[in-house]
């Protein structure tokens, strides 16, 4: 166990603080328990037990799901502990309304990257210094030497022929079984009523064949773009190692591509989906 | 499920068409009244925008059984709403996109402007498009629920 001593002590003497000042009434972090491969979340309501937060290179959860979540919400104010990538979902969360900046305390760290082996995003961060938060904990991270590999995948499956991007997509969505996992664990994923629950009409096919699984996923991806800030928690969840974040990526790159756009980056920010301009892509249009 | 014995006429494809109310719908109109003929094959569904297309209505008409896809809405800067066609593009475009990058093939999703005036380009264009339909053949390679197949 690598605990980084700094940025743990000075993060719980910064949860320690929002608690007893009365900014927060539950500071959400990452918890000493948990499995081998990651830090598990942990919610701390008093400033005794700030010893139970934890900040290193296992702490992989994005935090920022639980914002939206009513029984966290129903605690009170919140305090949330996040990485730089944890932080444009906070902004997405923000520039939607969703939540309200004076409500909650954003508690950045600064990293150098988690998981081990690393995950591939960490490779490919700029935000290794989180910005705009209420307090930063943390020694400044030098980034690591990482490769250009965020879009290997989806580059990967573009070289293919259509015919075996199919038979690839077909054999990985009808893996799927249906859980909601992706959809869970997802911070912009936030839907009270969520599509695949509507029944009239029945949009997403609820058994896990093919038919329902290509509806569902190809509605997630949809309903994500312009939206996902590629935290790739997702596909860190998924029981059947569906690789929903090489769609996300496809889709976050298309957004950056045309409409010069990366979700997150800041909180008021206009999403493309949103907007419009006269001399958009107009391709194949008869 | 693949192969019918339907011996009474050859195969023909199943195209659903999403309209707009004020351009496209009045254009096929148009071409209606102005007695311009085209293929059966398509089925006009009537909106009020072609930006109140959702791509599920897409996915949903493919797994029932359509062969082929089309949204048509009024040409830019002619919108009723104002916008709504600009955000039916933005929107139709990244799905289809997607479509490409699944390996759906896109060419069973097409989209075009048809104004209230252009009878005779909506005619143009559905045999064009039925055609196409036509060549490609079923699309048995997406996982339909086939639903009043066996009917006679």
């Amino acid at each position: 166990m690598t605990v980084v001593a700094s940025a743990t002590e000075s993060l719980r003497d910064a949860a320690a603080r929002a608690i007893t000042e009365g900014k927060a009434a539950v500071v959400i972090g990452y918890g000493t328990e948990g499995g081998a491969s990651f830090r598990s979340p942990a919610f701390v309501r008093t400033a005794d037990s700030v010893a139970g937060l934890v900040f290193d290179d296992l702490c992989l959860p994005n935090l920022a799901v639980y914002l939206t979540k009513n029984e966290i919400r129903a605690m009170g104010k919140m305090a949330v502990v996040v990485k730089g990538c944890d932080l444009r979902a906070v902004n997405v969360l923000l520039r939607e309304n969703v939540i309200d900046r004076k409500d909650v305390v954003l508690i950045g760290v600064r990293c150098g990257g988690v998981g081990r082996p690393r995950l591939a995003k960490c490779g490919a961060c700029e935000m290794h210094d989180p910005q705009g938060c209420d307090v930063v904990v943390g020694e400044p991270v030098k980034p690591e030497a990482g490769g250009d590999g965020l879009y290997r995948a989806v580059d990967e499956i573009e070289r293919m022929s259509a015919e075996q991007r199919w038979e690839y997509w077909r054999r990985q969505l009808g893996k799927c079984i249906r859980c909601y996992a992706c959809r869970q664990v997802c911070p912009l994923c936030y839907c009270k009523r969520c599509i695949v629950e509507k029944s009239t009409p029945q949009w997403v096919e609820t058994s896990p064949h093919l038919r329902g699984n290509v509806a569902w996923n190809v509605a997630r991806a949809l309903h994500l773009t312009g939206r996902c800030v590629g935290c790739g928690e997702c596909e860190r969840v998924c029981p059947m190692n569906i690789p929903l974040g090489t769609l996300n990526l496809k889709m976050a790159r298309m957004m950056e591509e045309w409409y010069k756009f990366r979700s997150g980056t800041s909180a008021d920010e206009k999403a493309p989906f949103t907007a419009w301009a006269a001399d958009d892509r107009e391709k194949e249009i008869l | 499920m693949e192969q019918k014995k339907d011996n009474s006429s050859e195969w023909q494809p199943r195209i659903v068409a999403f309209l707009c109310n004020w351009c496209s719908y009045a254009g096929a109109d148009l071409a209606g009244v102005s007695r311009f003929s085209y293929p059966a094959n398509v089925r006009i569904v009537r909106l009020p925008c072609s930006g109140r297309v959702d791509p599920m209505f897409v996915l949903k008409s493919f797994e029932r059984g359509a062969d082929m896809v089309l949204v048509s809405g009024c040409h830019p800067g002619d919108c009723h709403y104002t916008s709504g066609n600009y955000h039916a593009r933005r929107k139709l475009q990244a799905f289809r996109e997607m479509m490409t990058f699944l390996g759906i093939d896109p060419r069973r999703f097409k989209m075009s402007w048809v104004s209230a005036a252009e009878g005779a380009k909506w005619s143009a264009l559905i045999g064009k498009i039925t055609e196409e339909a036509r060549a490609l053949g079923p699309f048995n390679s997406f996982p339909r629920a086939v639903i009043g197949e066996e009917k006679q």
